[in-house]
């Protein structure tokens, strides 16, 4: 009875959004409790790299929402929180999952899921089946956001 | 709460038999509702005010002087002026059966009793001749109810607003509803309300309507914008008027 129901609703989703089956670039495998543990690259990661992604306009921009301390860019937005020290509360494959897809760990929240195509609707044609950052902007985040700690 | 506010939308839609209105639910309260321009500094507010400063008012002279023109003007029906029209707007029109913005009454009147030609939208001449409509409202409070009529249209116009879109995945909701007064960078984010559009745009260095600042949120969030115009941006247009009731109408309003 149960499968019967999540078949048919499986079969209305299909017909009304194909969309919602776009590619999933992050697989069950690759994630464990709230961790991605492997690298999406294999390219060495750069934390200097990472703070030039985290400003730019035309990469993360993610000053638009957060803060972080001694940094170079004026008017940081306040929409998420403060980043300064994130280093020690999450742990590098953390920080990697909240930055690939925060909305499958908080459904609700505002922050973009960076690397992700599927269940989008209504995409710009120039963005279409391109996700915000590439595994290799990401991985520079990751060691960016890692190096931040007290000390 | 924004759930919340979706399903009340949603099952409003499948169970509300349409002799009993109620007043719809928004995720901001009444007492908390501000205008767009208490996220302004008050230099801009001061020049909003002033009319000769205002750059808005170009716009209002030039419909001003479209009003008059022609052999069939607009005044020749509307002696009186038009004051509080524009507090009730978008509105239904019975003739065609649909939901209309000011600009679409205006190319409506155009083309039913002048014998001229619909204006293209976000037109010069459009743009002028609503701000000069528009204008006869300031100050006064926006007054718009869902009717059965309108029903629909506040439905998937607030579906819309509650939709999540684009590249970025957001809905509008999410930032006019759940995050207004904090900084998105150097803006702060206000509660999304219409009241001072048509508005002169310092981003734009230029005036617009409401639907190309719609347009700006939706490629802000990477989805394909709407056509100005189309009726899912005045259906949207008219969940934004019952959302904003009680707000006073700043138009020509100056925003950044
Ligand atoms: C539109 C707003 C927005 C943008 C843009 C944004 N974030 Fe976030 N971020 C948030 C919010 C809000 C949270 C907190 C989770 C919540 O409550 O929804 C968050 C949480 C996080 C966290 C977890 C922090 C913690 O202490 O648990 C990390 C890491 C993070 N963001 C990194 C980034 C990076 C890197 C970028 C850019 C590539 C970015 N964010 C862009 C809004 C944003
Ligand atoms: C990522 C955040 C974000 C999203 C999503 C968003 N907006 Fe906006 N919106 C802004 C910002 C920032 C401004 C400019 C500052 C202000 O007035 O809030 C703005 C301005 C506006 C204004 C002008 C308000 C005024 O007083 O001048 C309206 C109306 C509006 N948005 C409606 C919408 C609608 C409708 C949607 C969805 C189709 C939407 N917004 C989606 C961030 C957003």
């Amino acid at each position: 009875m149960i499968r019967a129901c999540a078949l048919s609703s499986l079969v209305a989703l299909l017909f009304c959004c194909p969309e919602a089956f776009a590619e999933q670039l992050v697989t069950p495998d690759m994630i464990v409790g709230d961790t991605i543990p492997a690298p999406l690259s294999d390219t060495v990661s750069s934390a200097a790299a990472g703070r030039t992604i985290f400003v730019d306009r035309d990469q993360g921009h993610c000053v638009l929402c957060h803060q972080i301390d001694d940094l170079d860019a004026e008017f940081q937005g306040n929409v998420g929180p403060d980043l300064s020290t994130v280093g020690d509360r999450l742990s590098p494959a953390q920080i990697r999952f909240r930055i690939v897809d925060l909305q499958s760990l908080i459904p609700d929240t505002v922050m973009p899921s960076y690397y992700r195509l599927h269940d989008l609707h209504q995409v710009q044609d120039e963005f279409q089946d391109q996700t915000i950052l590439n595994a290799e902007q990401i991985e520079h985040l990751v060691a960016y956001l890692n190096s931040r700690t007290q000390e | 709460m924004r759930l919340l506010a979706a399903c009340f939308l949603f099952v409003g839609a499948a169970c509300s038999p349409q002799t009993t209105q109620r007043e719809p639910d928004f995720p901001i309260e009444a007492s908390l509702r501000v205008s767009g321009s208490s996220f302004l500094t008050p230099e801009t507010v001061a020049q909003q005010n002033d009319d000769f400063e205002n750059p808005g008012y170009l716009w209002v002279e030039r419909g001003a002087d479209l009003f008059e023109q022609g052999e069939t003007s607009c005044e020749g029906c509307h002696k009186n002026g038009l004051e509080g029209v524009a507090t009730h707007y978008p509105a239904f029109d019975t003739g065609t059966q649909t939901l209309v913005n000011l600009e679409g009454r205006i190319n409506l009147c155009r083309t039913r009793h002048q014998g001229l030609t619909a204006l293209p939208y976000e037109s010069d001449q459009l743009l002028s001749l609503t701000a000069f409509v528009a204008e006869q409202s300031r100050g006064l409070p926006i007054s718009v109810e869902v009717t059965p009529q309108t029903q629909s249209a506040f439905e998937s116009g607030g579906a819309y607003f509650m939709t999540r879109r684009g590249q970025l995945n957001l809905a509008c909701t999410q930032c006019h509803d759940d995050n207004w007064g904090k900084q998105l960078r150097g803006d702060t984010i206000s509660q999304g309300h219409s009241n001072g559009f048509p508005a002169y745009r310092f981003e734009w260095e230029d005036f617009g309507s409401l639907h190309r600042r719609l347009h700006d949120c939706d490629t802000g969030v990477r989805a394909e914008p709407m056509e100005l115009g189309s009726q899912t941006y005045i259906d949207l247009e008219f969940y934004l008027a019952v959302r904003a009731s009680g707000l006073e109408l700043e138009s020509p309003g100056i925003r950044r």
